[in-house]
């Protein structure tokens, strides 16, 4: 069973967002794997160990990006590819779709997993468009993925529950968490990353043109929401400060 | 001169500090109060390779260097010390004295079993009248035989409660004084072995310190760790490895006294601001970071040294030395930052000052840290 | 040129997110001097079309296929997609809901077209539209505009009032080709028995490690009874195992904006303050003085919330009758 997972590399969730110039600031901000993606990179190594074959873990970044990869090889997975190039420097979900639609359009998978939102953008875009270039069934938002004959049994969370759903391979998948516990990289998984394979390749090496990857969105600027301002602490007899919250809830802030 | 974390360092980093924030923070404090053996937290650090750091994969360690081992005995110190110990001396006490001394066999059983986790191991110098004057120990092993009969009692000895294997010092011919001292490798299932005294300690509770009793305790020829007549060698190059650890160990605690001091005066407001804005408290930070950053390269120093198979018992001496004394000081300064709440058991200060000392004793105390480091630029 | 709303229903039922997004919709036609057309996609759902009518849409297409019964990403993006073809609008919009999340970008890589998720804000000037959708959880608010010729977006529930107002309302039936799908669902599982969507509700009212222990979870129970309100957690109640991740509220859970958020034995670490912080009105009970969540709680009680939530809970049964 070979499986692709895909990754992002983002800003670590502790992170504070500072802006300037309308653009977010990434002085000094540590970058991590992007959280969701460890559930899906976790389960295609879990996929590989009980059924064999090979766990290619694949981004869209830049050089910072290799280190992530790394990361996700000293998981555990077998090698990784990198597509890095600057006319993909203010790419969309639109642009790393085309561009990983076009790298694994010569790959052989059985199953794509990937983060179900990263936690920079939020945007949930990218599995589905992947899905759609790619002509696969998708399913979003997994927490649990069993592997049948010819097809695969997932659960996926909707608003108000969850659905149990045949999915047939080839498909893609995108994680939620509770679908597995992530594990760290042990220190001799760390040792035998260094000597796996990373291929880093340009648009030109997928055969894509800068117009092919035009991002459709552009940000045209970005800006801190409006502080929240430290209101009013309600100090004494506990019967007391609660008659005078419900008071303030009702008559003040009118929510009640 | 490259004072930048290559790859692999920095991806071990940062697992070690995500594995001690998540899973050995959350289980420091009723390790301590409980004077609880981590044994959940240990067999997870053996199967993440932290139990064999520096031991090549051929056997079952990590094959990484001691800068990487320095590193992550900080930053699992940095929420607990016991653990913290315990990993040290599995590490460099047990596993690397067979790493340098052993027979190609007792690498392929004794020390894959270590460095993997399977098993456990201590190391048994300490006795009753051989604290720093190591060459005084008493126990004795007489070969009998295929069979070494050992005899006496070790005290103070980390792990002794939970390890698996010990590697023993004994006299195996008295007259000859330190000369006639010998390493073993001893499996504690032998009969003829018992666990004596566990000590009741002011700090590292999750950590045994327990007496080794061996009453005719037989244990097969091979067992022989390195030459006959060696073995007072083999302890004194064991311990200088092992000053690394500890010294890493000293780094840790001092570092989480720093960090929970000045998170602790960045949010205390008397007389209307922050302490932090007190030049008092600002000049207290300022001295103990310069005084951890000064002992963290001393002690990366000696790794990288040992790394390069040059010389390094001075600076790992001088690194010890510097580690638990800033360990101790930045314990004390940041229980006085915290003021009454430092002296509480609110807080993990006051867990840091207990665990600190140690630091100054085992290994080598702070006095014959001095001697060792003396010695080497004297002679 | 017209502005396309897809219209969310479940099980026969408009959902509320739906007439946020037709109310939504409205406002930017009008605001575009364009027409407001209503996809309704669904088995058995022709009867919808009234309600939606009283939201303001011009013209509402509906197909009604046995084939929609359940959602599925192949069929309704199929459906979608062919609506969007023959209308060929400027602007499409959805609910950021399960199924708007998961349909959107399917249809915009289609169509081709770009897509601004979880919009909190659209505004329609110098013939442009620009969306304001939160990045990083909420820690900065990014505009975009979008270069296709289609536009697509998806609206944040809970922000967007819905408001009814009158629309020509011509009812006409949309014949699409339905695909087969390679899903088939199997099961739903409903869980949270009778209380409302996190995303969706209007109160809720979430517990913390501060709770000291699982069963800390009935008291805020009670008190989400005594408001009508959903329940919520905090990352490190998930994380200690009292709690589902689905009820988790932050920048790894649920982003939500409710009316009124209760947040009980909660310290507010950065994530989850990402998560709640557009809640219009905050309440924090926490017996930690120095807790991160009276900086941003509109009233907060310092004290102990098993002392505090019990006679907040009597005190609310009188004022709101539950
Ligand atoms: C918690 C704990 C764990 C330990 N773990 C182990 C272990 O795993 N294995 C093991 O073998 N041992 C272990 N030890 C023993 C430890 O290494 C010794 O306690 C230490 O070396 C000091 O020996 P001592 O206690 O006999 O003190 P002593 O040697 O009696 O020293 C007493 C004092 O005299 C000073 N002193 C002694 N000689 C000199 C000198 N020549 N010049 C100047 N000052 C001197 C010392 O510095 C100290 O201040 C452990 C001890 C403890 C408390």
């Amino acid at each position: 069973m070979n499986i692709v997972a895909c990754i992002k590399q983002t800003f670590d969730t502790e992170a504070k967002i500072a802006v300037s110039g309308g653009q977010v600031s990434d002085q000094g901000v540590n970058l991590i794997l992007n959280p969701y993606d460890e559930y899906a990179v976790e389960e295609a190594i879990r996929l590989k160990e009980k059924n064999g074959g090979e766990v290619v873990v694949v981004s869209v970044g830049t050089d910072k990006t290799q280190e992530a990869l790394r990361y996700c090889l000293a998981m555990g997975a077998d090698r990784a590819v990198l597509v890095q190039d600057p006319a993909l420097g203010k790419a969309d979900s639109a642009s790393v779709s085309v561009t990983l639609g076009k790298l694994l359009a010569d790959m052989e998978y059985d199953v794509i997993l990937c983060g179900n939102q990263a936690v920079d953008d939020g945007a949930s875009a990218v599995p589905s468009r992947l899905a759609e270039k790619l002509d696969l069934p998708q399913a979003n938002v997994i927490t649990a993925l069993e592997i049948g004959d010819g097809s695969a049994t997932v659960r996926r969370e909707v608003d108000g529950g969850s659905e149990i759903l045949d999915v047939q391979l080839p498909a893609l998948f995108s994680a939620q968490k509770g679908l597995n516990e992530v594990r760290y990289p042990s220190l001799p998984g760390i040792m035998k990353a260094k000597r796996k394979e990373l291929k880093v390749v340009g648009l030109g090496d997928l055969g894509l043109s800068a117009d092919d990857v035009a991002p459709k969105t552009e940000i045209v600027n970005v800006e801190l929401p409006p502080a929240r301002q430290a209101g009013k602490v309600l100090k004494g007899e506990v019967a007391d400060v609660v008659a005078e919250l419900v008071t303030l809830l009702k008559n003040e802030a009118k929510v009640i | 001169m490259n004072f930048s974390y290559s790859d692999e360092e920095r991806m071990m980093l940062q697992m070690t500090r995500d594995f001690a924030e998540r899973t050995v923070k959350p289980r420091a404090k009723e390790v301590d109060r409980e004077h609880k053996y981590p044994a959940e937290t240990v067999k997870q650090m053996g199967e993440l390779g932290l139990l064999g750091v520096t031991v090549a994969p051929e056997y079952d360690g990590a094959g990484m260097s001691n800068i990487c081992y320095a590193i992550a005995i900080e930053e699992i110190s940095r929420h607990c010390a016991s653990t913290g110990i315990i990993m040290s001396v599995n590490n460099s006490l047990a596993c690397e004295p067979i790493k340098l001394f052993g027979t190609e066999a007792q690498k392929k059983k004794y020390l894959a079993d270590m460095a993997s986790g399977r098993k456990l191991g201590c190391l048994g110098l300490t006795e009753s009248n051989a604290g720093s004057d190591a060459a005084n120990v008493q126990t004795t092993a007489v070969l009998d035989g295929d069979e070494w009969v050992i005899n006496g009692r070790k005290i103070f000895i980390t792990n002794g409660g939970e390890a698996d294997y010990c590697v023993l010092i004994a006299s195996t011919d008295k007259a000859k004084g330190h000369r006639g001292i010998s390493a073993f490798i001893v499996d504690l299932d032998n009969p003829g072995f018992s666990i004596g005294t566990l000590e009741d300690k002011l700090g590292i509770r999750g950590s045994s310190t327990a007496e080794l009793v061996f009453e005719d305790c037989r244990i097969p020829k091979d067992n022989l760790l390195g030459e006959q007549g060696k073995g007072f060698k083999i302890a004194l190059i064991t311990l200088d490895g092992g000053r690394i650890g500890v010294a890493a160990q000293a780094l840790g605690i001092a570092r989480a006294a720093i960090e929970d001091a000045t998170a602790y005066a960045k949010e205390r407001v008397q007389f209307g601001k922050p302490i932090a804005e007190l030049q008092a408290i600002q000049w207290m930070i300022a001295d103990l970071s310069t005084e951890y950053e000064a002992a963290r390269l001393l002690v990366h120093r000696a790794a990288w040294l040992k790394d390069n198979k040059l010389p390094y018992s001075k600076e790992a001496a001088m690194g010890k030395l510097m580690a638990s004394e800033v360990a101790m000081k930045a314990a004390t300064k940041g229980i006085q930052i915290l003021g009454g709440y430092g002296y509480t058991t609110d807080y993990p200060l006051e867990r840091y000052f207990r665990d600190a000392k140690i630091t100054e004793i085992y290994e080598g105390t702070s006095e014959v840290m001095r001697l060792v480091i003396a010695h080497n630029i004297l002679r | 040129m017209s502005i396309v709303v897809f219209a969310e229903q479940r099980e026969g039922a408009l959902r509320k997110i739906a007439t946020e997004v037709v109310s939504e919709g409205k406002r930017l036609a009008a605001a575009a001097g364009t027409t407001l057309k209503v996809l309704l996609a669904g088995s058995g759902v022709a009867g919808l079309a009234d309600e939606i009518k009283t939201f303001g849409a011009d013209e509402i297409a509906v197909v009604d296929n046995d084939a929609l019964k359940d959602y599925s990403t192949e069929t309704y993006a199929a459906v979608l997609a062919a609506y969007l073809q023959q209308e060929n609008p400027e602007l499409v919009l959805l609910g950021h809901s399960a199924i708007g999340k998961d349909l959107a970008p399917r249809v915009a890589a289609r169509l081709d077209a770009g897509l601004v998720p979880d919009c909190v804000k659209i505004d329609y000037a110098d013939g442009d539209f620009s969306f304001v959708h939160p990045v990083y959880a909420g820690k900065a608010l990014a505009t975009y505009k979008v270069k296709s010729a289609v536009k697509i977006a998806t609206l944040r529930p809970n922000v967007f009032a819905a408001a009814e107002q009158a629309g020509a309302g011509a009812v006409s039936d949309f014949a699409a080709d339905i695909p087969a799908s390679r899903t088939t669902l199997k099961e739903m599982v409903v869980s949270g028995g009778d209380r409302p969507e996190l995303t969706e509700a209007d109160v809720i009212c979430s517990g913390g490690r501060g709770l000291g222990k699982p069963e800390g979870f009935e008291i805020i129970e009670q008190l989400a009874d005594a408001l009508g309100a959903a329940v919520g957690s905090s990352r490190a109640a998930v994380d200690a195992g009292w709690r589902e991740h689905q009820y988790q509220v932050g920048q790894t859970g649920k982003v939500v904006s409710p009316n009124l958020y209760v947040a009980c034995g909660i310290s507010g670490a950065i994530q989850h303050l990402a998560g709640m912080g557009s809640s219009k009105c905050i309440v924090a009970v926490n017996k930690d003085p120095e807790a991160n969540i009276f900086n941003v709680a509109d009233f907060g009680i310092e004290g102990d919330l098993y002392k505090v939530l019990p006679e907040l809970i009597t005190k609310l049964k009188e004022v709101t009758g539950n």
